[in-house]
């Protein structure tokens, strides 16, 4: 009889490379700023202080800082994330009480692997098993908006501190907002067929058996991740260098500063139709925060951008009736913009 | 045999879709595939992830885009 290996097959040079890497990684992440300078001032020689040589700067810098870093944490979070699944996830969730589903979705929903286009079949492989539905959005709105690629363009362009304050608010939102749509009671809401059909159930068809099952996941969301999103990091960053050496200082002051009491509803609506990744959006937004637009106005902007997108809602449509869209994204919204009063308000 | 590619039509479904047909041609293996885009289709499977890959009616992977010789060996432990 042939013996049957589940499981992907593996060379073990991948287990130890990281480990090899990792040094370099460091040296490279550290001496990174003095070689940038080093390429632009000494071998370019272009002129210290002027326009053209400050965004120059700025992008060969920017760039591969971004890059390696997104490549670490995508290749831990990979890792981290081959601990979790939604079928797991699902599990954790069943029976439990309103507030402590939600937060416990929200928190699930950072680390169960989540693509937007698996949102309408997770939807309901968790309303069909009963979790409610107030949890279940807990889950849909913290998976899109606190992702690995926001963090590693938190980090990169605003320190860990602002990353922490995303993390943490938009996981405030999404226990907050899933909460109230459960209170308010809109199964009625929810296509009718979606409680008829019931899904059926498969056992765990175990494709992780071993670490290095999980190593190899790593691998695959460095190359699956990375792929998908340089082209956003270079345009972004690219935007952000010409921005960052041409327009004047305080240009955005007076549209989205925080003296400015519209600029975070403004900046919800207009963040809420634009489809962007956070690749794309978070290194503009850095230029916007440079200019003197406030943190709070933007921390707001780059939440409606990444959290709720208009084809994500569209898609939504397949499973949800129009009033329930409505009250989701208003509800979202709303929480985003108190987030985005509050920190105008602290700061 | 029979394959079924569940998605409903995100990027990865598409690959996998090519992928199967490419190893299902070339190495010469009687069987039909079809394309599964039917939401309550997909999930009477119970998956939550796309891509799925339905080999005679039984899940064998979903969520992510199996190896080439991963899928090989799926084939031929259901040939027979």
């Amino acid at each position: 009889m042939k013996t049957v290996v589940q499981g992907t097959h593996y060379d073990n040079y991948k287990v130890y490379l990281p480990l090899i890497i990792l040094p370099f990684w460091l040296l490279l992440y550290i001496y990174l700023e003095s070689i940038s300078n080093y390429i632009v001032y000494e071998i370019s020689g272009m002129t210290k202080g002027t326009h053209i040589t400050e965004s120059i700067r700025f992008f060969i810098y920017e760039v591969p800082k971004v890059m390696l870093l997104l490549i670490l944490i995508v290749f831990v979070v990979g890792i981290i994330r081959s601990y979790f699944s939604p079928e797991r996830t699902r599990k954790a969730l069943e029976g439990k009480p309103l507030l402590i589903g939600n937060i416990m979705a929200g928190g699930l929903g950072i680390v169960t692997p989540f693509c937007s286009c698996s949102a309408i079949p997770l939807f309901l492989g968790f309303v069909e098993s009963g979790i409610p539905l107030g949890v279940t959005f807990s889950f849909l709105i913290a998976a899109p908006m606190i992702n690995e690629v926001a963090v590693v363009l938190l980090l990169g362009l605003f320190g860990w501190k602002t990353a922490l304050i995303y993390v943490a608010t938009g996981l405030v939102i999404a226990i907050l907002s899933g909460w109230v749509i459960g209170k308010l009671k809109l199964e009625k809401f929810v296509a009718d067929w979606v409680y008829q059909t019931k899904s059926g159930s498969i056992e765990n068809t175990g494709h992780i058996v071993s670490f290095n099952d999980r190593i190899e996941a790593g691998y695959i969301a460095v190359r699956e991740i990375v792929s998908k999103v340089w082209i956003y990091i270079v345009i972004g960053i690219a935007v952000g260098a010409a921005a960052h050496g041409y327009v004047p200082k305080d240009f955005m002051a007076s549209i989205m500063g925080k003296d400015v009491w519209y600029s975070v509803p403004l900046a919800v609506l207009i963040g809420i139709p634009l489809y962007s990744n956070a690749a794309g959006i978070i290194p503009v937004v850095q230029v916007l925060i440079e200019k003197g637009a406030s943190l709070g106005t933007s921390l707001a902007f780059m939440m409606a951008v990444i959290g709720l997108s208009l084809p994500e809602t569209i898609i939504l449509k397949k499973v949800l009736k129009l009033p329930l869209i409505f009250i989701f994204v208003g509800i979202v919204a709303i929480g985003i913009m108190f987030v985005g009063f509050l920190f105008n308000f602290i700061f | 045999m029979n394959i079924k590619i569940l998605g409903t039509g995100c990027s990865k479904c598409t690959i996998l879709e090519k992928k199967v047909s490419e190893i299902v041609n070339n190495n010469s293996i009687d069987a039909t595939i079809e394309k599964i885009t039917d939401l309550q289709e997909i999930m009477k499977y119970g998956i939550m992830m796309t891509p799925g890959l339905i080999v005679n009616d039984k899940v064998v992977s979903y969520g992510f885009i199996p190896k080439d010789n991963q899928i090989i060996q799926w084939l031929e432990e259901s040939k027979q």
